[in-house]
């Protein structure tokens, strides 16, 4: 009798440790973030400009080999494994450490930045490079949050490599990001203009459409026109053609800041979106809600500035701010990222987004896409609704041969990816709009035999 | 009237919903396994931390009371068929109408050891929670039997990092249903992953410690092998036991006839559990499937109800994922070709991937469709071989077939010219047969 040597392995089924290469790259990381302390405390220790050189170089290179450490010797596929066991995926200590100093970062930024001067002033050298003038809070967070998007879509890249559709729509949402959220607002201000956001528009960029948003683009000239009739154009023309054709995922998934940085930053949490048919009425309440608020801010806004303040202008103003405050400050910023490894990564973009609101309803009701069903197929395990960023209950469709058509879902194709039996596909088709959500027969009695019932979910 | 389902799985579950989808009857449904209704085949999923338990529960905890499902978490030990009453561990229950839908239970063929400690197979929620037990000094794992369970089991331990030796009776991995290059291929994958695979080798007997664990197996090549836990996967039998010597017909299953009747009046067996008296051509009598499962609960819950509706799966499909490697086959696909088909296969040079379909020589009409690492679109493959389209008319249209996510490379076009290749035929692919010319096919007569 012979013993056995098990060491068939091509990947070492055994490592439980981490490897030697992947410790160096936790210690860059630690580097980065030290010196990011060292600056919030006050301290220059070198002059801020190598300072911040120091922390970029050890986050990005370490967060990279860290990556490439982490997926470089498994096979191509879905690496969910042990999601629930860490702390920091599973809503653990670890998440609520990181979701208070997250969230505290927050607060900071929006309430107190006087307490990040030490920071802000690291990245002047960089902004004095990119718009030719020093850092202000805005540039330090438009920073983190690019860093935040790049690096974690490299990071996803990697670990959906196998999956062309993943990888595509990772590469748009980083591009979006670093081109029209961050490069180009800073060479808008380089060359004197103002810092324009082409890929955030009315009603998720509150400000726009305001008369005064108006008065004081036009006051810039040609540039100015040009921002008003886009301003315009986005919404209004722009966003129902490309909603028509391939739902509201060409925005919330492909080109949106905040769902780049929910996609990218926010994959670990994605798991964590609660399920519960209560969640989803809460959700439906919430987003039409504030959908209603910021449609009714804009055009009271503008009946004041008609009508000169006379009607209805004591309470337009404090309406204005409370909107500013709540939802664009506190919701969007604070609860909506802050959130992320207690709540999942889509809060903001589920609760709260009035931008969402608008394309889910069309996707609803006038749009090409779906997710397809396949047959029989559906196994209920459950993998495509616990991943579904946006609490859908994917499988409840899924296991009934039922197509998907929810208002919320932002066609980030996780639910496709994930089930191991192949049952669902993104797609558009224009034959069918009005019959996309029929239900269909899992087994084989026609419908007119027994008639289709209907029962409570 | 009042209805009781022994068992929570997918079969009586199904029954229920239907049941109450079209009655006011009282429906009882009972099982010892879990308090309610979870996927099973989701088990693995919890051990390798994908999910939760609660996620594997396609409904939220108020679904049955709301619908006027009693849940009943007892043990049904025995029936009183004549009196209609369930004898249960907390209790006796009366019922008018019984559906039983007990599910199955892992082979044992008799090897010494087989009820040791730390053996056991993957089939109810207490086997996971015994792999579980095992799990935290498990240094060694071998599992026996080549099916799609054992290679799941293997992916679960190997998730926690525990080397697995994996015994396979025959000379390739599930040969007796995959075509040989699919299983070589599967033979390589499992090597990819670092299990240690053992073809043609089978399980002689497992050796016990002092206390009464398994400490290692001894293979039929008299190799000893050390492990404390050995998985036994080698398919699975109904689980009847309980039914033995009553006036209920059983054989290796619980025997149904097409409306799932058994010879009691007003039992019924549903699921892995049933048998059928009269198979249908080309199906197996007892079909330990989900979505068969599935469908007999529907159909039982339709002939209680009042309308007489005979079981009919329709066409032969399945899936399954090894490990990275998802599977998926549509209409007949033995794993030897017979004298009368004519198979056209291509694999793509990575080695993970490949478009099988099978053909009648003489007829020439498609009989099937072997998918590894490709998705297929189900309702297009069923009216192919349903209307018993010609192979040529197939490969032409081999698009409408595609349901790999967008963007993904798309292989119809090296189908068609393997074909080419092979026949000395010059078949065209039509080109972007994307979603709304699938429909129009769906709906059209030919």
């Amino acid at each position: 009798m012979s013993q056995v040597n098990s060491s068939l392995a091509l990947s070492n089924p055994q490592q439980l440790e981490i490897s030697a290469l992947q410790k160096v790259a936790l210690a860059l990381v630690g580097l980065g973030l030290l010196v990011l302390i060292i600056a919030f405390a006050g301290a220059q220790v070198v002059s801020s400009w190598v300072m911040f050189r120091i922390s970029f170089f050890g986050i990005a290179m370490g967060s990279l080999l860290y990556t490439q450490q982490e997926y470089k010797n498994k096979p191509e596929g879905i690496k969910n494994n042990g999601v629930f066991f860490k702390s920091i995926s599973s809503g653990g200590v670890v998440a609520w450490i990181l979701g208070i100093v997250v969230t505290g970062f927050y607060v900071c930024l929006y309430w107190f930045p006087a307490l990040l001067e030490g920071i802000i002033r690291m990245h002047d050298g960089l902004s004095m490079i990119l718009r030719g003038k020093i850092a202000d809070q805005w540039f330090v967070y438009g920073t983190f949050y690019t860093v935040a998007v790049l690096l974690m879509g490299i990071k996803f890249i990697y670990k959906y490599r196998h999956n062309k559709y993943q990888t595509i729509r990772t590469l748009s949402v980083m591009f979006f990001q670093l081109g029209f959220a961050y490069l180009l607002p800073a060479f808008l201000a380089a060359m004197n203009q103002p810092e324009e956001y082409f890929s955030y528009f009315w009603p998720l960029d509150s400000y726009a459409l305001r008369p005064d948003w108006i008065g004081s683009k036009a006051g810039i000239g040609n540039f100015g026109y040009f921002v008003i009739i886009t301003g315009f154009l986005l919404p209004f023309v722009v966003t129902p053609i490309l909603t028509y054709l391939y739902g509201k995922r060409w925005y919330c998934s492909w080109v949106c800041g905040c769902g780049g940085l929910a996609e990218t930053a926010g994959d670990p949490f994605r798991q964590l979106s609660d399920k519960s048919m209560k969640a989803w009425k809460i959700e439906r309440w919430m987003i039409y809600s504030v959908l209603v608020a910021i449609t009714l801010l804009t055009v009271l806004l503008w009946v004041n500035h008609q009508t000169h303040n006379n009607l209805l202008g004591g309470i337009t103003e404090p309406y204005k701010k409370t909107y500013g405050f709540l939802i664009a400050q506190m919701f969007s910023g604070v609860i909506g990222v802050g959130f992320y490894p207690i709540m999942g990564s889509r809060v903001w973009c589920r609760f709260g987004c009035p931008m969402a609101a608008i394309l889910g309803l069309q996707q609803k009701f006038f749009s090409r896409f779906r997710i397809t069903t396949n047959g029989g197929q559906c196994i209920s395990c459950g993998n495509c609704s616990t991943y579904c960023e946006m609490g859908i209950d994917v499988r409840h469709y899924a296991q009934r041969g039922q197509n998907i058509v929810r208002a919320s879902c932002v066609g980030c194709g996780i639910c496709a990816a994930v089930c191991p039996r192949g049952v669902l596909k993104l797609e558009n088709g224009s034959v069918d709009i009005d019959q996309r959500t029929e239900e269909l027969k899992t087994i084989h009695i026609s419908a007119d035999e027994v008639g289709i019932l209907e029962m409570d979910a | 009237m009042h209805i009781a389902i022994i068992g929570n799985g997918i079969s009586g579950v199904t029954a229920a919903r239907h049941l109450r989808k079209q009655s006011d009857h009282k429906i009882t449904l009972i099982s010892a396994e879990t308090d309610h209704f979870f996927s099973r085949t989701a088990l693995m999923y919890i051990y390798m931390g994908h999910m939760r338990y609660k996620d594997t529960k396609p409904y939220e905890d108020y679904f049955w009371s709301k619908n006027r499902i009693e849940l009943r978490k007892d043990y049904v030990e025995q029936i009183d068929f004549q009196s209609k009453i369930l004898n249960m561990k907390g209790g006796n229950l009366k019922y008018d109408k019984l559906i039983l839908a007990v599910g199955s239970a892992p082979n044992k063929f008799g090897w010494p050891g087989q009820d040791l400690k730390g053996v056991g197979g993957l089939y109810s929620f207490q086997d996971l929670e015994n792999m579980e037990a095992y799990s935290p000094n498990l240094k060694h794992a071998v599992i026996v039997g080549g099916g799609l369970i054992g290679i799941e089991m293997a992916e679960m331990f190997h998730s926690r990092h525990i080397p697995v030796t994996f015994l396979v009776r025959e000379a390739s991995y599930w040969n007796g249903v995959l075509p040989p290059e699919e299983s070589a291929m599967i033979n390589r994958h499992i090597l990819e992953h670092g299990i240690d695979l053992r073809l043609s080798t089978e399980l002689k007997e497992i050796l016990p410690n002092d206390k009464g664990e398994a400490t290692a197996v001894i293979t039929n090549k008299e190799e000893k092998i050390d492990c404390q836990f050995v998985g036994l996967t080698a398919g699975v039998h109904p689980n009847i036991r309980f039914l033995k010597n009553t006036t209920l017909e059983v054989q290796k299953g619980i025997l149904v006839n097409e409306y799932l009747e058994t010879n009691l009046p007003d039992v019924y067996a549903i699921g892995d559990c049933a048998q059928a008296e009269n198979p249908l051509p080309g199906r197996r009598p007892i079909e330990a499937i989900w979505y068969t499962g599935r469908m007999m609960g529907e159909t039982v819950a339709y002939n209680i109800c009042g309308k007489k509706i005979a079981y009919d799966p329709g066409f032969w499909f399945n899936s399954a994922k090894f490990f990275d490697i998802e599977y998926q086959v549509y209409g007949t696909m033995p794993a030897k070709l017979p004298e009368d088909h004519e198979t056209l296969y291509w694999e793509h040079t990575d080695g993970k991937k490949s478009i099988r379909i099978n053909y009648n020589k003489n007829t020439q009409q498609v009989e099937g469709f072997n998918l590894m690492g490709v998705r297929f679109r189900s309702e297009v493959c069923e009216k192919w071989i349903k209307e018993k389209t010609a192979i040529k008319e197939v490969l032409q249209n081999l698009g409408l077939a595609n349901f790999d996510p967008e963007f993904y490379p798309q292989f119809e076009k090296d189908v068609v010219a393997t074909y080419n290749n092979k026949t000395g035929e010059n078949l065209r692919l039509k080109p972007n047969q994307k979603l709304n010319a699938v429909q129009r096919f769906l709906k059209s007569f030919s």
